[in-house]
C-alpha cells in the first residue's frame, strides 16, 4: 500500500483511539454511564415513588401500555433520584428530556440509573415513550416535575409556579397527567 | 485486473431474472418511498390522523422500513451479485438455482406484505417481540432469507471453480467484494433465522406461551447491525470497483479494497450490542467492549475515503488538472451520458455525515444523548438513504439500460442525485436537531406532540419538523423523477444491443493480494471475536431475566392470550 494511505489508515485508527478513551473518561471520571445487567431486582407491577432521605428519591416506575405509572412525580431541587424501570406487557422507552436518562424497559428486566439535579435546575420535565408499542404510542409522556419544597404542598402539584425571567415559561399541568398521581405520594 | 473484452454477451436468462429481481422491487419501492412522505407529513402534523390513504400510521412505517431497507435492498444485492459474479468470473450462473432463490423471496415478499396490509404485522421492520405479527408474517420473512441464502450458495461452486482454474491468480476485486457482502450476510442471518423459526413462529402460532424478550432483542441486533453492511458493502463494491474508471481514472490501491473488505468481515458482526445501550439485561463492560469494536470498524470507512478521495484526484489530473485542489473541478458531475459518476459520488458526500454521525451513535454514553430519538432516524437516512440507495436505484438503472438495450433518455437521470442530496440535507438536519431536543423517533407526533389541540403539544419542535416534512417532499419529488425514467426506460424502445457490462476500473497500485486472497483467516478470526464479543452478553440475558413474555396485539394493551406468570416470580404488589 502507498505510504500516505497507510498514514490515513493509521491516523484513522489513532483519531478512533482517542475517541474511545474520551468515552473512558466520561464514564470514569464523569460517572457517566448506560444501564448494566441486574440480577437481584424482580421487576414490580406498580410505580411508586419513595422517599429515602431528605432529596434522596427511589423512583419504582412502570412504562405500559401506554402510559407511565406513577405519570408525574414532584420532587426537590438537587434531588438524587434512583431510577428502576421495568414493564409488565411490551418493549417501551424512557427518555427524560435535558438530561442523561434514556432507558428501555423490557418485560422480565429491571433497568436501573441514578440521576441528581443540579440545585439550581428546576421545572418539568418532560418523560417520552420512545419506543414504538402500538397504537397509542405517540400518546405515551409522563413528567418529572422538580420544584423547591415550599411549592409542594398536601398533593404533588406546585401550589405556584415561579418562573424567573432567565427561564422559559413551563407549560401547565395538563389534564391527562393529573387523572392519576397517586403513586407519586409519599 | 484487466479484462481482454468489457463487453458480455447476455444470456436471455439472466435478463429475465434480472429485470424481475430489479422490476417487482422497485414496483414495491413506489409504496415505501410514498409510506416515507406521509411519515413525514404525519409527524409535522400537517396530516392530523392515525392513518392516511387507508394506511395506519405505524402500518405504513412498516411497509416503509420492510420495503425499503429488506425487500428492495435484498433483492437488488442479489441481482447485481448475480450479474457481476458472471461477468467478473466470465461464467454463466446456474439458472435453475437462482430462480429458485428468486421465488422464495419473492414467495415470502407476498406473505409479508399481505399480511402488513391486512393490518396483521404493525410491528415495525425490527419486529420487536412481545408486540406479535401473524404467523405468516414470520414465515414470509424465513423464507425471503432463506431465498438469499441459495442465492449465495450458487455463486460458491462459480467461485470454486475459478479458483481451480486460475491458480496463482488474484481473485477479481468485485468478486470478493460480493462474497465479503453475502459471508456477513450468511453469518448474521442465522441467529435472526433462529429467532423467527425457533421463538416467533411457534410462539404466534400458540405452541409455546411465551418468549424471551431481551434474549429475542440481542438475536434481532445480532443481525441488525450486520444488516446495515449488507446494505453498505454493494455500494462499496461500486465505489472500489467501478467509480473510479467512471471517473476517467484508475483505483488507487487494489490491496486498500481488500484490506478494507475484510476488515468488514471480522468486525461487522461482534458490534450489535451498541443497539442496546440503553437495554437492561446487558453488563456494561460487555456493551463498553461492543462500542470499541465498533469504533473499529470505522477504519476500513477510513481507508474508503481516503482511497476514494485519491482515486478521484487521479481522475482529475488525467483530465488535465494542475495544483492542489483543481481535480476537484474537473470531474464528471453532470455529465448525461455518466450518470452513475454522479449517483455514486454523492453517495459519498452524503456518507461523510452518516459516517460521523454514526461514530457519535457507537460511543458508547453519548448513545444517552441520542437513543431512539429522532436522531437516530437522522443518522441511518444518511447511510441506508445516501450512499446505499443511491448507489443501488443508479445501478438498478445502469443494469436495466445495459441489459435491455434501452438507453436512458435526457438529462433528468443525473439530476436526482443532486435534487435527493438537497432533500437529505434538509430532511436529516431537521431529525438530528429534533432528536437533540427529545423528539422520539417512530412516533406519530402529528396526533399529540404537533397537534395544538393536544395536551401533549410541544411547540418547541415545529421548526425541526417542518424541516424534516420539506426535506422529505424533496427527496420524494427526486425519487418521482427516477421512477418516471426507470419505467420509461424499462418499458422503452431497444436501441441498442443487450449486454452484460459493467464499467470496472483497473487498479493504480495493484499489488499482489498477500494475506488478502483467501476469505478461510478472515472468517474464522470473525467466528472467534464474534463468540468473545456475544458469549458474555448471552449469559447475562439469560440470567437477568425474570419471566418470559406472552403475545400483544398492537392495538390491544392486554395480553393476546391468558397469561400467568411464573411461581417462581415475586412481584412486589405493595402499594
Amino acid at each position: 500500500m502507498d505510504k500516505y494511505e497507510q498514514r490515513a489508515v493509521l491516523g484513522g485508527s489513532f483519531l478512533m483511539l482517542i475517541f474511545f478513551v474520551a468515552v473512558v473518561i466520561a464514564t470514569t471520571g464523569f460517572g457517566v454511564t448506560v444501564p448494566t445487567c441486574i440480577v437481584d431486582v424482580q421487576p414490580f407491577k406498580h410505580g411508586q415513588l419513595i422517599k429515602l432521605a431528605d432529596k434522596h428519591y427511589e423512583l419504582h416506575a412502570v412504562a405500559k401500555m401506554w402510559s407511565f405509572d406513577p405519570p408525574e412525580i414532584t420532587i426537590p431541587p438537587g434531588s438524587r433520584l434512583d431510577i428502576f424501570l421495568t414493564s409488565p406487557d411490551v418493549a417501551h422507552g424512557f427518555n427524560i428530556e435535558k438530561t442523561n436518562i434514556n432507558l428501555m424497559a423490557i418485560p422480565g428486566q429491571v433497568t436501573y440509573a441514578s440521576l441528581t439535579f443540579d440545585q439550581n435546575e428546576w421545572g418539568n420535565f418532560r418523560l417520552f415513550c420512545h419506543e414504538y408499542c402500538g397504537m397509542n404510542h405517540h400518546a405515551m409522556q409522563g413528567w418529572i416535575k422538580v420544584w423547591p419544597a415550599a411549592a409542594l404542598g398536601a398533593t404533588n402539584q406546585p401550589v405556584q409556579q415561579p418562573a424567573p425571567a432567565a427561564r422559559p415559561a413551563e407549560k401547565p399541568t395538563d389534564t391527562t397527567t393529573q387523572q392519576s398521581n397517586g403513586g407519586a405520594k409519599q | 485486473m484487466s479484462f481482454r473484452q468489457t463487453v458480455m454477451a447476455l444470456d436471455r436468462g439472466l435478463k429475465r431474472l434480472t429485470l424481475i429481481q430489479l422490476g417487482v422491487p422497485m414496483f414495491l419501492l413506489i409504496i415505501g418511498i410514498g409510506g416515507g412522505l406521509l411519515q413525514t407529513l404525519m409527524r409535522a402534523g400537517i396530516i392530523k390522523s392515525p392513518s392516511a390513504l387507508g394506511l395506519e400510521y405505524y402500518q405504513g412505517l412498516t411497509l416503509h422500513g420492510i420495503i425499503n431497507a429488506i425487500v428492495f435492498t435484498t433483492f437488488f444485492a442479489v441481482a447485481f451479485g448475480n450479474a457481476l459474479v458472471s461477468y467478473a468470473l466470465r461464467m454463466t450462473i446456474n439458472l435453475k438455482i437462482a430462480w429458485l432463490a428468486n421465488w422464495l423471496m419473492l414467495v415470502g415478499t407476498v406473505m409479508v406484505a399481505v399480511m402488513v396490509f391486512a393490518g396483521e404485522g404493525s410491528v415495525l421492520y425490527t419486529f420487536y417481540p412481545p408486540l406479535q405479527a401473524h404467523p405468516v408474517f414470520y414465515a414470509g420473512l424465513a423464507l425471503f432469507v432463506v431465498g438469499s441464502w441459495v442465492a449465495f450458495w450458487n455463486w460458491i461452486p462459480m467461485y470454486l471453480q475459478w479458483r481451480r482454474e486460475h491458480p496463482g491468480q488474484k481473485t477479481p476485486l468485485a468478486v470478493v467484494g460480493i462474497f465479503t457482502t453475502f459471508i456477513v450476510w450468511q453469518i448474521c442471518t442465522i441467529p435472526v433465522a433462529y429467532e423467527v423459526l425457533v421463538l416467533l413462529l411457534p410462539w404466534s402460532l400458540g405452541w409455546t406461551d411465551t418468549i424471551n424478550i431481551e434474549f429475542a432483542r440481542t438475536l434481532f441486533w445480532f443481525f441488525g447491525h450486520p444488516l446495515v453492511y449488507f446494505w453498505l458493502l454493494p455500494a462499496y463494491v461500486m465505489f472500489y470497483t467501478m467509480l473510479p474508471k467512471l471517473a476517467g481514472g484508475k483505483l488507487f490501491s487494489d490491496r486498500a479494497g481488500r484490506l478494507a473488505l475484510m476488515i468488514f468481515i471480522i468486525l461487522s458482526i461482534p458490534v450489535g450490542a451498541h443497539h442496546q445501550f440503553a437495554e437492561p439485561g446487558i453488563g456494561a463492560q460487555w456493551k463498553l467492549l461492543h462500542s470499541f469494536l465498533t469504533l473499529g470498524v470505522t477504519i476500513p470507512s477510513f481507508i474508503t475515503a481516503f482511497t476514494m478521495a485519491a482515486s478521484l484526484e487521479y481522475a482529475g489530473r488525467k483530465r488535465g488538472a494542475k495544483g492542489l485542489l483543481d481535480w476537484f473541478g474537473k470531474l464528471p458531475y453532470f455529465q448525461a451520458d455518466n450518470y452513475m459518476f454522479a449517483y455514486l459520488f454523492v453517495g459519498l458526500v452524503i456518507f461523510f455525515f452518516g459516517g460521523i454521525t454514526g461514530i457519535i451513535n457507537a460511543s458508547y454514553n453519548l448513545n444517552n444523548v441520542v437513543h431512539n430519538t429522532a436522531w437516530m432516524p437522522g443518522h441511518f437516512h444518511m447511510t441506508v438513504a445516501g450512499p446505499v440507495f443511491l448507489a443501488f436505484i443508479g445501478m438498478s438503472l445502469y443494469m436495466v439500460e445495459k441489459m435491455t438495450g434501452k438507453k436512458v433518455k435526457g438529462k433528468l437521470a443525473v439530476a436526482v442525485p443532486y435534487i435527493w442530496m438537497v432533500g437529505i440535507a434538509i430532511f436529516s438536519t431537521g431529525l438530528m436537531r429534533g432528536g437533540l431536543h427529545g423528539e422520539p423517533r417512530r412516533t406519530n407526533m402529528g396526533l399529540t406532540y404537533l397537534n395544538p389541540e393536544s395536551s401533549l403539544y410541544q411547540p418547541e419542535w415545529k421548526l425541526w419538523v417542518m424541516m424534516t416534512a420539506i426535506g422529505g417532499t424533496i427527496m420524494f419529488l427526486a425519487m418521482v423523477i427516477y421512477f418516471a425514467i426507470f419505467f420509461k426506460t424499462l418499458f422503452g424502445k431497444k436501441t441498442e444491443e443487450e449486454v452484460l457490462e459493467f464499467p470496472v476500473s483497473e487498479a493504480y497500485h495493484d499489488e499482489k493480494p498477500g494475506i488478502f486472497a483467501n476469505f478461510k483467516p478472515w472468517v474464522i478470526a470473525a467466528i472467534i471475536l464474534i463468540v468473545i464479543s456475544y458469549t458474555p452478553v448471552l449469559i447475562d440475558v439469560m440470567r437477568s431475566t425474570a419471566y418470559t413474555a406472552p403475545p400483544y396485539d398492537p392495538h390491544v394493551p392486554v395480553p393476546a392470550r391468558q397469561f400467568q406468570l411464573p411461581p417462581n416470580v415475586v412481584i412486589d404488589n405493595t402499594k
